[in-house]
Order: C-alpha cells, then sequence, then structure tokens
C-alpha cells in the first residue's frame, strides 16, 4: 500500500508581490573576500604600498640623480651623502643613490623571476605527481625527498663557481634550489582536490588529463601558490645577496643590493653609509613582503587565523 | 609477535639511510662531474704553464686516464677518507684543511646553537604567556627584524656599533671570549627569531587543550602547568626544527668567519671559492653534505624516540 499523491493535497498560494527569497548584502565572491579581508590587515597593506613605492623608485629612482650608476669620478672618491651626491658615493666615486635604485631593479627581478620560474616548474611537477598518484607519484616523490636531503645551497654554490657569472646564472641556481617546496605543496593540494566530485564530473564529460589538470586542478590551488609565491620573493633576495657576497653574484657594472651591501662591508670602518642604505633598502623589501605573504596566508585561510 | 610499532620504526629507519646513501652517491657523483667540467681543467690560471709541466701534473693527478677509472679510483679514495691535495697552497691537503678549520667551526656553531636555543625558547614561552601585551610585542618586533636583515649585513652593523663606534668588544680574531661574542650573536639572530616564532604558536596552541584545562581544574600550580604540562608539548615542533638548525648555523658560519676572520672552516671555504681552489672546494662540500645528512638523521632519530606521533614539520608551514 503506498500513499498516493494527488493534487488536491496541495493549496495554490496567491502571490503577494514580496520576493520568496532575497539576498540582502550583494553576493561577494571568491577573490572579494580575500581582498576585503586583506584590506583590513594593516601590516599586509603597508607591505603593499611598500613595494609599490619600491617598484617606482627602482624605474625612475636611477633618473632622479644627476649621475648614472657607472659613471665613475675618481675625484669623488668615497664622499659622504650630500651635495649632488644624497647617498654618498663608492670607493670608484659612483653615485650610491643612482645605484641604489638600480640595485632596486636587479634584486626586484631576481626575486620576483625566481618565484615566477619556480611556480612553474612546482606546479608542473607537483601537479602531474599528485595528479596521476600510485607508482608515478611515488617515484616523482622519492626524488624530491632525495633532493632535498642534500644541503642544495652548497651545491648552488659549486654551480655558480662553474657558470658564467650573471643573471642567468643566477635564475639557473636559484630555480634549482626552490622548486621543490612549490612541486611538495602543489601536489599536496591536489591529492584532495582530486577526490572531489567536480573533478568526478569532468572526468565523467570525457576532459583529458592536461585538460582537467590545467583548467580545473591547478587554478583551484592557486590560493597556498600565491602565498608561497610572495615569501619566496624575499627568500631569493636574500639568497642572491648570500651569493653576492661570496662573489658569485651579477658582475660590475651591473650591481643588485647584495653587491652593493658586500661592497659596503670592505669600507665599513672609515665609509659606513656605502652599507647602510643598500642594507636599509635590503631590509626593508623583506619586511614588506613578508607582511603581504603573511597577510595573504591569513585572507586566504581564516581558519588559520588565531 | 613483534611490536606494530618497533616494526614501523625499523622501517622508516632503513628507508632514511637508504635516502642518505642515494644522496650521498649523488653528491660525490655531482662532484666528480662537476670537476670534470670545469673549464681548461684545474690547472688552466692566469699563468701558462709551459707543456710539459702541465702534462706531468695531469699524469701525476691521473687526469689522463680514461674516465671511468678515474671515478673508480675518485670513490676508492672517498672510502678511505681521501680528500686529496688543495691546488693553491703547497704541503696541504683538503684533510689537513678540515682538521684544522672544523674544531673552531664547531665551538662557534655550537655557542650559536645554545644561545639560540635558550633565548629563542625563552622568548617564545614568554611572549605566549604575555600575548598580546609588551613583553609579547617586543619579542615578536625583534624576531622579524632578525627575518629581514641578511646575516652579513647583520654582522657588519654589529661590527660597526660594537667594535668601531662603541669600541668595547673587538672586531676580528678568535680565542678569547670577548671575540666570540659578536660572531656568535650574529650566527645565532636567525634561528633565535625562527625558534621564538615556533616556540609562541605552538605554546599557545597548547595551552588551549583541554588537558591544560584539566589540570587547572585539579588545582596545580601555575609553575607545574606551564612547565611540565605546557613547554613539554609545546617543545615537540622546536625538535623538528634543528635539523634546519644545523644547516643554518652552517651557512651562516661562512659569512660571520670571513667577516669576523675567524679560522674557521667556514672561512677556508668562502677563501678557496674566491681562489678558485677547486679541490679544496670540493673536497670541503663533500664534508660539509656528508656531515649535514648525519646530523639531519640524528635530529630525525631523536625526535622518532622522543615522540613516536610527531609529524614531519616543513619550516615553511610556521
Amino acid at each position: 500500500m503506498s500513499m498516493e499523491i494527488s493534487p488536491q493535497m496541495f493549496k495554490r498560494l496567491e502571490h503577494d508581490g514580496q520576493p520568496a527569497e532575497e539576498t540582502l548584502c550583494p553576493s561577494v565572491g571568491y577573490r572579494q573576500n580575500v581582498w576585503l579581508r586583506l584590506k583590513q590587515n594593516k601590516l599586509a597593506m603597508t607591505g603593499i604600498i611598500i613595494i609599490v613605492l619600491l617598484a617606482l623608485l627602482a624605474l625612475v629612482g636611477p633618473h632622479l640623480s644627476a649621475h648614472s650608476y657607472e659613471e665613475q669620478d675618481l675625484l669623488m672618491v668615497n664622499q659622504p651623502p650630500g651635495g649632488s651626491y644624497w647617498f654618498g658615493t663608492d670607493a670608484l666615486g659612483r653615485d650610491l643613490f643612482a645605484r641604489v635604485w638600480y640595485g632596486a631593479r636587479i634584486s626586484l627581478t631576481i626575486g620576483l623571476l625566481t618565484s615566477v620560474i619556480c611556480m612553474v616548474i612546482g606546479v608542473l611537477y607537483g601537479g602531474i605527481s599528485g595528479y596521476l598518484g600510485g607508482r608515478v607519484d611515488e617515484i616523482m616523490m622519492r626524488f624530491v625527498e632525495v633532493i632535498y636531503s642534500i644541503p642544495f645551497l652548497l651545491y648552488v654554490i659549486l654551480l655558480m663557481v662553474l657558470l658564467e657569472p650573471g643573471l642567468k646564472s643566477i635564475f639557473i641556481a636559484l630555480g634549482i634550489v626552490y622548486w621543490q617546496n612549490m612541486a611538495r605543496i602543489v601536489r599536496g593540494q591536489v591529492l584532495v582536490l582530486k577526490e572531489q566530485e567536480y573533478i568526478y564530473a569532468a572526468r565523467l564529460l570525457g576532459a583529458g588529463t592536461w585538460r582537467i589538470l590545467l583548467r580545473h586542478l591547478i587554478p583551484n590551488t592557486m590560493g597556498p601558490i600565491i602565498v608561497s609565491m610572495t615569501l619566496l620573493v624575499p627568500e631569493a633576495i636574500f639568497t642572491e645577496a648570500f651569493l653576492s657576497f661570496l662573489g658569485l653574484g651579477v658582475s660590475a657594472p651591473m650591481a643588485s643590493w647584495g653587491v652593493l651591501a658586500s661592497d659596503g662591508i670592505q669600507g665599513l670602518r672609515n665609509y659606513p653609509w656605502q652599507l647602510f642604505f643598500p642594507a636599509l633598502f635590503i631590509s626593508i623589501t623583506m619586511l614588506a613582503f613578508n607582511f603581504v605573504g603573511d597577510g595573504l596566508r591569513d585572507a586566504l585561510d581564516p581558519r588559520l587565523r588565531r | 609477535m613483534v611490536n606494530n610499532g618497533v616494526l614501523q620504526l625499523v622501517q622508516y629507519l632503513l628507508r632514511r639511510i637508504v635516502t642518505i646513501i642515494l644522496a650521498l652517491w649523488l653528491i660525490v657523483t655531482l662532484t666528480f662531474m662537476i670537476m670534470h667540467s670545469v673549464p681548461g681543467g684545474p690547472f688552466a690560471s692566469e699563468k701558462k704553464l709551459p707543456d710539459v709541466i702541465k702534462r706531468n701534473l695531469e699524469d701525476r693527478y691521473h687526469l689522463n686516464d680514461p674516465l671511468s677509472k678515474q671515478y673508480i679510483n675518485y670513490l676508492n679514495n672517498l672510502i678511505h677518507f681521501d680528500l686529496g691535495p688543495s691546488f693553491r697552497y703547497e704541503y696541504r691537503t683538503v684533510n689537513d684543511i678540515i682538521k684544522t678549520g672544523f674544531p673552531v667551526s664547531a665551538i662557534l656553531g655550537a655557542l650559536a646553537i645554545a644561545f639560540a636555543l635558550v633565548v629563542g625558547l625563552l622568548a617564545g614561552i614568554i611572549s605566549a604567556l604575555r600575548q598580546n601585551r609588551w613583553q609579547d610585542y617586543l619579542a615578536m618586533v625583534l624576531a622579524t627584524l632578525s627575518f629581514s636583515v641578511p646575516i652579513f649585513i647583520l654582522s657588519g652593523l654589529l661590527m660597526y656599533f660594537f667594535a668601531y663606534k662603541l669600541q668595547i668588544l673587538p672586531s676580528a680574531m678568535w680565542g678569547t671570549w670577548q671575540q666570540a661574542i659578536l660572531p656568535t650573536l650574529a650566527l645565532a639572530a636567525l634561528p633565535t627569531a625562527f625558534i621564538a616564532r615556533l616556540m609562541r604558536s605552538s605554546m599557545l596552541e597548547v595551552l588551549q587543550q583541554d588537558y591544560i584545562k584539566t589540570a587547572r581544574a585539579k588545582g596545580l600550580s601555575e609553575r607545574v602547568i606551564v612547565l611540565r604540562h605546557g613547554v613539554r608539548n609545546a617543545v615537540l615542533p622546536v625538535v623538528t626544527y634543528l635539523g634546519f638548525l644545523v644547516t643554518d648555523v652552517l651557512m651562516g658560519s661562512f659569512v660571520v668567519e670571513s667577516i669576523f676572520a675567524i679560522p674557521g672552516l667556514g672561512m677556508w671555504y668562502v677563501n678557496s671559492i674566491l681562489n678558485r681552489d677547486y679541490t679544496v672546494i670540493l673536497g670541503v662540500t663533500i664534508f660539509f653534505s656528508a656531515f649535514l645528512m648525519l646530523m639531519n638523521f640524528f635530529v630525525d632519530l631523536t625526535y622518532v624516540v622522543i615522540d613516536p606521533r610527531i609529524k614531519l614539520v616543513d619550516r615553511k608551514d610556521v
């Protein structure tokens, strides 16, 4: 015996002109939501403003000075800040103001490009490893594990000793050190996401591996990827500065902040400004990027916030 | 019946040992390949050597043997801990350099690690207990600042203010306790900051746990709650950082020893890079790698023994 459902059981209500349901606040998308949360984070916003200012100064700074970054004036060696030399001059009479902002170009480029390079390698490696799973995943991750257990900075030093000094070698070297972490993060995310219904749905509709990986999985892992990219920028600048100190940075007349600071160490006793100015801007940049990275992490995942 | 936990431990250890052996082999082979891709060979220099002398040198170092034979020869020497002679300093082998330099570096490193652990843990515990008060803010501002100054700049600034401006501490060399203060501070700054932040967040998490409430409800004294129940549980993530700590301190020692003119292995290493003394660079690199991997292994062993529940924490998670 089953109950019959007949039209008599239902009563038609008159429409009273009011909407049946209503959303009172405007709907906020994921990205807007993240941006709204980020905007409330004072440290992160300060960081963003500082980064924009630094980038602007890196673009126009070298032209503000009356001197070019490579112009040597042997009569004006080791001048303290003042006159037309706002940050003083170095041991070859070059204008430090122009050099600091020229160095900003090089250092920021190194930080940003390294972070992009690692993103591309890490996303592809981690994505493939996580999505294919099984034996492929095991072998690929074992490889990362072996590499991870090697103190890789030592090998970067070796590599830099052998490669021609210059920007390209620095990108190769930094790319080699930092991609593995990105690969691990992406793999972890993909492992979780690939079991979700929308992936099954996509596969059911006949989407191929590449399509699922590039259109469905990777866009959804962007949050953690962007956070670690932001935090990678200061780390790459840091490592480049370390390499410069070992004499393995970009070669003259090019100069990164790391090169400027390690040159500054030589004349520290008598010409301290040669260290102070590059040191100041390296530190401000580190702080700014770390604030933005931390802020982004909190904004992307508010549950993590304490 | 074999205990399941023990079996897992043995499995884990075997896995680690295999990884280490693989990595060591990779390192050694990589080093060998690098050695042989040096442009112009190790005897190329600004001064051109007469051909006969060059050939004699190459014969002496077996550079004209087939590669496979050289590779086996090289592995054989390594197994006997023979890292070969220096190409720049007469009468000095890489082994000599390690023997004289490493003890100095080890003392400096141990001082820095001790400082980082004591100050970092204390700062972390205090800022967690005084969350959002001035002690907390002070500690975290200092920690954030240490994160944003590269070590060679910090060394330079310390030297400038304490040795040149205030003139209360010596600026260089090694031997007295005063000479150890600035290098230790410079070397310890980053790890201290890291440990303090790690300990603070871990301690805050532990203090919210139910067992802390239970301990309070039982009427235990605050001292017992903080030390026995809080710190003991909160310190575990810090143990997982110790492997990285050793690596950080070692890398930092290159810079600190060079700037403060401390005759440790780090300074030798930097000098050999500047002089392109290939055998020393390669030998010391192999030594450092093996040392770091062993230290990491011991650290892993320690925390598997301390707490089998522990999961490997990535430093980026903090």
